[in-house]
Formats: structure tokens, C-alpha cells, sequence
């Protein structure tokens, strides 16, 4: 069982290890590492793309011309490998501003361009029809923003509506923070209601694209008599075709405390691992299907088996995400 | 020259002809009950045929009328009715009057691309002017002191993509030292019935909206299949490690647009009459938004004998790429019956055609359209896609040629000769034109820019992406030499290094990782020599235009090359380009992709 202090450490790992994937400068997963190490297997890659435009340059009867090789061999002595993405600027790293001898823009100015202006999108992600052995329902998750490029309002809100009912609904109103190319922290609250008593949580948490493309949101929180939580979420997107798309999706709670008036345990309370098949009507409509496998654990699922229900289950999933 | 050549007005055709063009994805509707009364006077939209206006003073009216492309029903942003607007034709050395009229309920704007004037003439609002509101009336006045070919459009919101267009013509005082018995304006554009403002919104939402090309799972067994496991995994695994999109070659694909010839859908065949034997001069003119078009007519070689207005050393190819903004001149001397004009986009998915025949309702033999060629890790990386050391000499020379080093430009040094002095003096003297040590600024290392090229490439012989070893000869810039060399002599004085940013995943575009929103203007000294240098860290091809003064394009070992208003920076390429800082005010300098521009790739430019 784990304590909530022990919850809250892990929270803020996960949190710090997140930003140092946002800033990427040490992760030893990240990619600009293998670009400056040039291993060997880098290079095999390398020349396996190589040989494809080969092949298609012998086609066209002129052989590749190694125009740059010179100049490579040249660079090579002068140039350190800096990374190419993230990072923090080396001292010399030119100031943006010094052509603009003392210029600036009027404060006043009309012209206003699009980073200037708001967006905002609501997207449902998961508008979904449950059904497991014994049951069926509906469950919702959806993320709306409003705002600026790198400074945004989110909501997040998902829960499930049984027999008309809401049973579990979690709803967050975050600012969005862009922290690096493909990271955003947020911060803000959550609120737990459907079932009773509802509970209020300070949230904060990064949301982004992991290397290799994986959708990760990763949230701790922090509620009232010294309740903590974190999930994570990440996700993976399959293009089979360009608008068949196979989506494996992971979901995973922990809570630090033994809530018994919400039925929840320490530790890992419930992971939830499935994979959907949506079909992109239209990059904004897509219906799918899919299915899941949801554990309880621990405090969790004696709670969930004294009420005399499985605390592992198969769910076939279908539904609809869309956007606008 | 009291007697203009006006070759220009489109042939004649039948009526007829044009409601065929109009049936099959139409370019004329008639009003629509859904229209507002407000528009019922207004006449239908003339595309395909815009009319040319000489002299020294033009009255142009800025108005909402609609129009139908693709079957659907839009309003379009027009000047004088049509689309393009109307051809204006002006002689080097008058002043010109325009007085431009706003019927729009917003306001409006017309920037003269590439044109030296005063800045208050310019046309950009918020920059040279305040702009031209509803019901106004904004009389430019200026003196024409170049010639050539040129275009003009609106700066104000999305209107360019909506329609607001036309082209410039400049002849010169005296004799045109290019010949040509007959010639045409092929002014090519793309259209979206979508909203302009939606699409951005969408790409801020999920910036590979618009591209059907993405990399499967189908194509990674089928690469297993062919090469194995190791090897189709490598082929991926640096994209994806940095999440980029090989195949993010344009941001709005045919997905959305159809792309216009003159205002014509390829459904309707703009058509150019010649009689066998004569010598065609083309005006290619890209006035699209977002799409970078390769310009080709199976069965002729083409002479550009002009890049941006400016009369170049001729140079025979087969087949162009026009960067937004971009204009070529060129000369055909066409033989058979019928020619198709062929302007495929740069990521394959579509393209605009006409065709140049002896008679109205030819056709000829329409090209497939080739495949899309994924970016190879020469556009991510620059010179230093093969990675150090210990790479073995097929290794480098296959990467060479994934950076874009192997292009017909290269071969036709000598096809398959390994022309290694010429190569070493192109690689080792790329230090000549200014500072070659990479300086990324302080503010490239945020959440605006998703990649940074340490070690670009400086090759202006790679014709780009989708052009390498097609077989065609393709024109680069490193053939490009404008007749008469630089306008200043002088050695520039100061250099001026910015990168060309952007973060994909955001959308958002920017120079050194600023948006124009959070940037400062530069300062250029009034009458200095500068060099500017551009780095593109992005994956996309920016063409850059600066407003108000030429950018003398320089070699890699810092000779000049070519004078232009706009020149495309390739991926993961640095160009260095000299500017003569003699035009005084405020100027505005971005990428002429509608959106990258307003999503933030803008500067301002005080000269002073
Ligand atoms: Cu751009």
C-alpha cells in the first residue's frame, strides 16, 4: 500500500521527469543524443534511406552526386553537434533583438496577426457505449480550449452515465502553459462528482507528444486532509490507411489515501489498457469501435468485490469522436 | 512605342466553351436567392479572362462577389469583377496614378509585389498605411522605375487567398530585349470554398489536417517486406523520435483546394492561341496562398529569360518550381497543335492546367501527376545528415544525395562525372558569403520551434523536394544570373543572421522563434550594404519576400547570383542574400504563405 507521501514523490517525478522530456537536454531516450553519439545502428539508418533514393537515382541514369561530401568533412571539424530540438541556449546564442536598434513596435499597433489572436476547439474524444458482461453504459471525455498559442484554458471532463445516471465524473479547468516544442504544463483544479461526496483538487500536470509520437497527459493532484492522486493517460495513434486509424490507449489512478466514502483504495487503483479502430469520416468525425480491459487494484477492488462486482473486466467500446 | 502589344486579352472563346468550363467545376454562377440584396446589383464574377488596363491611371473596386469553383456557391474578394484582377500594364519610367476603391464591409488593401516605390505607397496596412476602410477610396502614386513582370494583392486579412489578384506588366523604355511574337500571363492560384480563417484554425488544431500522404502501417510491412525489420525501422525512427512528418510537403492539399490557371479550374482549360513557329513568352505568375506549383509543358523546353521581373541569362529547362510570389518569364517556341501547361502542387495532390494550341477547344495529352517524394534526412538536418566520422563513402554519397546534392542541376556538369574540384570549391568556399558558424538565437530554444539545423546546406543546385532525379531538367537557382550583375558594388558592410522558425505540431511560424506578435522591428542604416542570412530550421520551404528593396541572392562561395523579391529557402538550407538599404520607412518582410505569414513569420524593417 502506498502512503500519500510516497504518492506525492512520485507525483512530482513524474511531473519533473516530464519537463525534463519537455526540455529534453539529458533524457537519454531523447532523440539528439543518438544524433550526436552517431551510433552505428544510426548510421546503418541512415543509409538504408539513403539506398532508397540511390536506387531511384540510378533509375533515372545519373548516378548520386556527392555534392556536399567536401563540405561534411569540412563541417565536421568547426561544428559541435548541438541538438536539434529542446534544449537550453548556449551563452553565445545570438539576442533576437539586436537588429532592431532600439526600434520597436508601436504599442498601439493595428497590425495584429494570428499569434495574437484566440483559438479554440472542443474536442470529444470518447463518446462512448460501454458494455462488459453485466452491464452497459455510456461514458464521456472530452477536452476544450480557448486561447493563444502557448497560453490556453483547458477543460477536461470525463465520466460515465449509468442507467441514467451520472456515476463518476472528473471535471478540470486548467491553464495550458507551453513550456517546450511538444509540452504544455497545466495547472488548475479538478472536481470529482457523480458519485457522493464530491471532492475538489488542486491539479497540475504536463500534457504532450512523447518521442515516437505518443500523446501523453500525465496529472497529480492534491485534494482536501491531505488526499493526492495522479493519473496518466497515453495514447498511440496506428494509421492503417489514412483515415483508418488503430488507437491504443492506457489509462492509470493512484491514489495516496484510502477513501472509503468514495470507495477507493491506496496505490494503484484502476488501469485501463484498450485499443479503438475509428474510421475518419472526416478528420472531425469518426466513429469507432474497441476494446478494453479494466482492473481495479488494491483497496479498489475490495471495495468493487464486496459490492459483488468483477474487478477485472472486458469492455467492448463503441462510439464516436469528433471536433469542431 | 506608341503601339502596345496587347497580347494579353484571352483568345476568344466561344461562350459556349466557357459554360463547359463552368459545368465542370464551374467559374461563373448566376445570383443565388441566398445572396443579400445588397449584392443583387452586383455583376458575376469574370474569371478566366481579366481584362488589361494600360495607361498611367486605373480606378480599381475592391468588392464581395460571388463565385462558383467547384460547384458550390462562394463569395469571393475581387477587383473589378474578376479573377485574376485585371492585368495592369505600365511603362518604366511613368508615374502611375490607381485609386482603389473599397466596396468590401472590412478593410482592404493592394500591395504592388516587388515593386520599388515610396513605403506610404506600399500597401501593407499597420506597416506603410492605415489601410483602406469601407467606402474609401486610397489613391496610390508613384513612379515606375523598373520592368518587368510583377503581380499585386491584397495585404489585408485572408483576401489574397479569396480572390484579391491581378498581374503587373512593366514594359521597358525602349526596344524589350526579349523578343517574343506573341505572349500570355499564366497566373496560377489556389481556392478553398473553406473559410480561410477555418482553415488556419484547423491546422491550429491538428497541423496535418490537410495531408492524406501521412506514413502506414501498410506502407512499414510493405518496407519490412522489401528491406527487414532493422532497416524499415530505421527509416522511421528519426522522424519519429522528433516527431516529424516526412510527408508534410504542404500545409493545404488539393484535400481543400482547387488550383486556378488565369482563374480557371483545370476542368475549363484556360487556353492560349499561337501559330505554329512563333515565339511564345510565357509570364508565369504563382499568386497562390499556400501552394508552391512545378511548372512544366510536356513536349517543350522553356527559356527563362526572366526571375522576379529581372531579365536573367537564358537558361533551357524543362520544368520550373514556382514559389509563392515567385514569377518566371520564359520563352516557347511551340511546333504541334496543342501544349499542355501543367502546374502540379508541390505535394502531388493536385494541380492547375491550361493549354497553348492553334485552336480554341484543343487539348493535349494531360501528364500524370508524379509521386510525392517523402523529405529525406538532408531537409531535417542540412549537411549533417550522415552523421561524423566513420561513415564509409557509399554511406556519405547516398546521404549526399538525400540532402538533395545529386539534381539534374549537378548532372548537367557532367552527369554522372564526380566533379570533385568543383564540388570542393562549392563546399569549402560556402564560408565566403558571410559568417558560416550557425547562430541560432536565444529565442529558438522555447516552445515555438520544434527543430534547429546546426549545419545547413548551402547548395542552391537542389531544384527541392519532389524534383531530385526526375529526369527532367529541372531549373535551380544556382543557374539563375541576372544580366547586369548586382545594382550596388559595394561589399556589404554588415550582416544580418535570422532563422527561419516554426513549431508544426502548434502551428506556428515565425524568425528566430518569434512571432511577429513578440518581435522587434530591424533596423537597416539608411544607404548601407547589408548581408542578410536566412537558416531555415523548419521542414518546409519558406519563400521569403522583403517589401520595398531587392535581395541580390549570392552563391555559396558568395558570388552574386540572382536579383529577386522572393526567394524560397529549402529546408534546412542557409542563403545569404545582399540588400541595398536605400529605401527609406517601414517595410514588411515575411514568407509569402498566406499562413505562415500570419501565423507569425513577419517582421518589420525600418530603414532610417
Ligand atoms: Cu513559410
Amino acid at each position: 500500500m502506498m502512503n500519500s507521501k510516497y504518492i506525492f514523490i512520485a507525483a512530482a517525478t513524474v511531473f519533473w521527469m516530464s519537463s525534463a522530456w519537455a526540455q529534453e537536454p539529458a533524457t537519454p531516450a531523447m532523440p539528439e543524443m543518438d544524433h550526436s553519439q552517431m551510433d552505428h545502428s544510426d548510421v546503418q539508418g541512415r543509409t538504408s534511406v539513403a539506398e532508397d533514393r540511390m536506387s531511384g537515382a540510378t533509375k533515372m541514369g545519373h548516378g548520386p552526386v556527392s555534392e556536399s561530401t567536401p563540405q561534411v568533412d569540412h563541417d565536421m571539424g568547426s561544428m559541435d553537434h548541438g541538438s536539434m530540438q529542446g534544449g537550453s541556449p548556449p551563452p553565445d546564442a545570438r539576442d533576437p533583438h539586436a537588429y532592431s536598434g532600439g526600434y520597436t513596435l508601436p504599442p498601439d499597433r493595428p497590425l495584429r496577426m494570428a499569434d495574437e489572436h484566440n483559438f479554440g476547439s472542443l474536442m470529444i474524444d470518447r463518446l462512448e457505449r460501454v458494455r462488459t458482461r453485466d452491464n452497459s453504459s455510456t461514458v464521456y471525455d472530452l477536452q476544450a480550449w480557448y486561447g493563444r498559442t502557448y497560453d490556453r484554458v483547458v477543460l477536461k471532463a470525463e465520466g460515465d452515465v449509468d442507467d441514467g445516471k451520472l456515476q463518476d465524473a472528473h471535471t478540470q479547468m486548467l491553464w495550458g502553459h507551453a513550456i517546450s516544442a511538444y509540452w504544455d504544463t497545466q495547472l488548475g483544479v479538478r472536481h470529482d462528482s457523480g458519485e457522493e461526496p464530491s471532492r475538489t483538487w488542486l491539479a497540475f500536470g504536463v500534457q504532450g507528444l512523447a518521442p515516437y509520437w505518443f500523446e501523453m497527459d500525465i496529472t497529480g493532484y492534491v485534494g482536501e486532509h491531505g488526499r493526492t492522486a495522479l493519473s496518466i493517460e497515453a495514447e498511440y495513434e496506428l494509421l492503417l490507411t489514412q483515415k483508418l486509424i488503430l488507437q491504443p490507449r492506457v489509462e492509470a489512478n493512484f491514489f495516496g489515501k484510502r477513501d472509503a466514502e468514495r470507495e477507493t483504495g491506496s496505490g494503484l487503483s484502476d488501469l485501463a489498457a484498450g485499443v479503438r479502430l475509428r474510421y475518419e469520416i472526416r478528420r472531425e468525425l469518426a466513429p469507432y469501435i474497441g476494446i478494453e480491459r479494466s482492473s481495479k487494484f488494491g483497496g479498489t477492488a475490495d471495495f468493487v468485490r464486496a459490492e459483488g462486482k468483477q474487478a477485472k473486466e472486458t469492455r467492448v467500446v463503441a462510439g464516436l469522436r469528433f471536433w469542431f | 512605342m506608341s503601339t502596345r502589344r496587347n497580347f494579353l486579352t484571352m483568345p476568344n472563346l466561344p461562350r459556349r466553351r466557357f459554360l463547359r468550363g463552368l459545368a465542370a467545376g464551374g467559374v461563373l454562377m448566376g445570383l443565388s436567392p441566398w445572396l443579400k440584396p445588397e449584392w443583387a446589383h452586383a455583376a458575376d464574377t469574370a474569371t478566366g479572362s481579366a481584362p488589361v488596363l494600360t495607361g498611367t491611371e486605373f480606378d480599381l473596386t475592391i468588392a464581395e462577389t460571388p463565385v462558383n469553383f467547384t460547384g458550390t456557391p462562394r463569395m469571393a474578394t475581387t477587383i473589378n469583377g474578376s479573377i485574376p484582377g485585371p492585368v495592369l500594364r505600365w511603362r518604366q519610367g511613368d508615374t502611375v496614378t490607381l485609386r482603389v476603391t473599397n466596396r468590401l464591409a472590412v478593410d482592404t488593401s493592394i500591395h504592388w509585389h516587388g515593386i520599388l516605390l515610396p513605403f506610404q505607397m506600399d500597401g501593407v496596412p499597420g506597416i506603410s498605411f492605415p489601410g483602406i476602410r469601407p467606402g474609401e477610396t486610397f489613391t496610390y502614386r508613384f513612379r515606375v522605375v523598373q520592368s518587368g513582370t510583377y503581380w499585386y494583392h491584397s495585404h489585408s486579412g485572408m483576401q489574397e487567398q479569396t480572390g484579391m489578384y491581378g498581374a503587373v506588366i512593366i514594359d521597358p523604355p525602349g526596344k524589350d530585349p526579349i523578343h517574343a511574337d506573341r505572349e500570355y500571363v499564366v497566373q496560377l492560384s489556389d481556392w478553398t470554398d473553406e473559410h480561410p480563417m477555418r482553415v488556419l484554425s484547423k491546422l491550429k488544431m491538428q497541423s496535418d489536417y490537410y495531408n492524406f500522404n501521412q506514413p502506414t502501417t501498410a506502407e512499414f510491412f510493405r518496407d519490412v517486406s522489401q528491406d527487414g525489420v532493422s532497416a524499415a525501422l530505421a527509416k522511421r525512427r528519426m522522424w519519429n523520435q522528433m516527431r516529424m512528418n516526412p510527408t508534410d510537403l504542404a500545409d493545404i492539399s488539393a484535400y481543400s483546394y482547387t488550383y486556378l490557371m488565369n482563374g480557371v479550374t483545370p476542368a475549363g482549360n484556360w487556353t492560349g492561341l499561337f501559330r505554329p513557329g512563333e515565339k511564345v513568352r510565357l509570364r508565369f505568375i504563382n499568386s497562390g496562398a499556400m501552394t508552391f506549383f512545378d511548372v512544366r509543358i510536356p513536349g517543350l523546353k522553356m527559356t527563362v529569360v526572366q526571375a522576379d521581373g529581372q531579365n536573367v541569362d537564358p537558361v533551357t529547362v524543362d520544368e520550373i518550381r514556382l514559389g509563392v510570389a515567385e514569377t518566371y518569364d520564359v520563352i516557347v517556341t511551340p511546333k504541334d497543335d496543342a501544349y499542355t501547361i501543367f502546374a502540379q502542387s508541390m505535394d502531388r495532390t493536385g494541380h492547375a492546367l491550361g493549354t497553348l494550341a492553334v485552336r480554341a477547344g484543343m487539348t493535349a495529352a494531360v501528364p500524370a501527376m508524379d509521386k510525392p517524394e517523402p523529405l529525406t534526412m538532408g531537409d531535417m538536418m542540412g549537411d549533417m545528415g550522415g552523421g561524423t566520422g566513420g561513415m564509409d563513402h557509399s554511406a556519405a554519397q547516398g546521404r549526399a544525395s538525400a540532402a538533395g546534392g545529386g539534381t539534374p542541376g549537378a548532372a548537367a556538369h557532367g552527369g554522372m562525372a564526380m566533379d570533385h574540384s568543383q564540388h570542393a570549391i562549392g563546399g569549402g568556399m560556402a564560408m565566403g558569403a558571410g559568417t558560416v558558424r550557425v547562430r541560432h538565437a536565444k529565442s529558438e530554444y522555447g516552445p515555438s520551434v520544434d527543430m534547429r539545423v546546426d549545419t545547413p546546406r548551402t547548395n542552391l543546385d537542389d531544384p527541392g523536394i519532389g524534383l531530385r532525379n526526375n529526369g527532367r531538367r529541372v531549373l535551380t537557382y544556382a543557374e539563375l544570373h541576372t544580366i547586369g550583375g548586382p545594382l550596388d558594388k559595394r561589399k556589404a558592410e554588415r550582416e544580418i543572421e535570422l532563422h527561419l522558425t516554426g513549431n508544426m505540431e502548434r502551428y506556428s511560424w515565425s524568425f528566430d522563434g518569434l512571432e511577429f506578435g513578440r518581435s522587434t522591428p530591424v533596423h537597416f542604416r539608411h544607404g548601407e550594404q547589408l548581408r542578410v542570412i536566412l537558416v531555415n530550421d523548419t521542414m518546409m520551404t519558406h519563400p521569403m519576400h522583403m517589401h520595398g528593396m531587392w535581395s541580390e541572392l549570392e552563391s555559396p562561395d558568395g558570388r552574386f547570383q540572382v536579383r529577386k523579391h522572393t526567394i524560397n529557402v529549402q529546408p534546412a538550407q542557409r542563403v545569404s542574400f545582399l540588400v541595398t538599404a536605400d529605401a527609406l520607412g517601414r517595410w514588411a518582410w515575411h514568407c509569402h504563405l498566406l499562413l505562415h505569414m500570419d501565423a507569425g513569420m513577419f517582421r518589420e524593417i525600418v530603414v532610417a
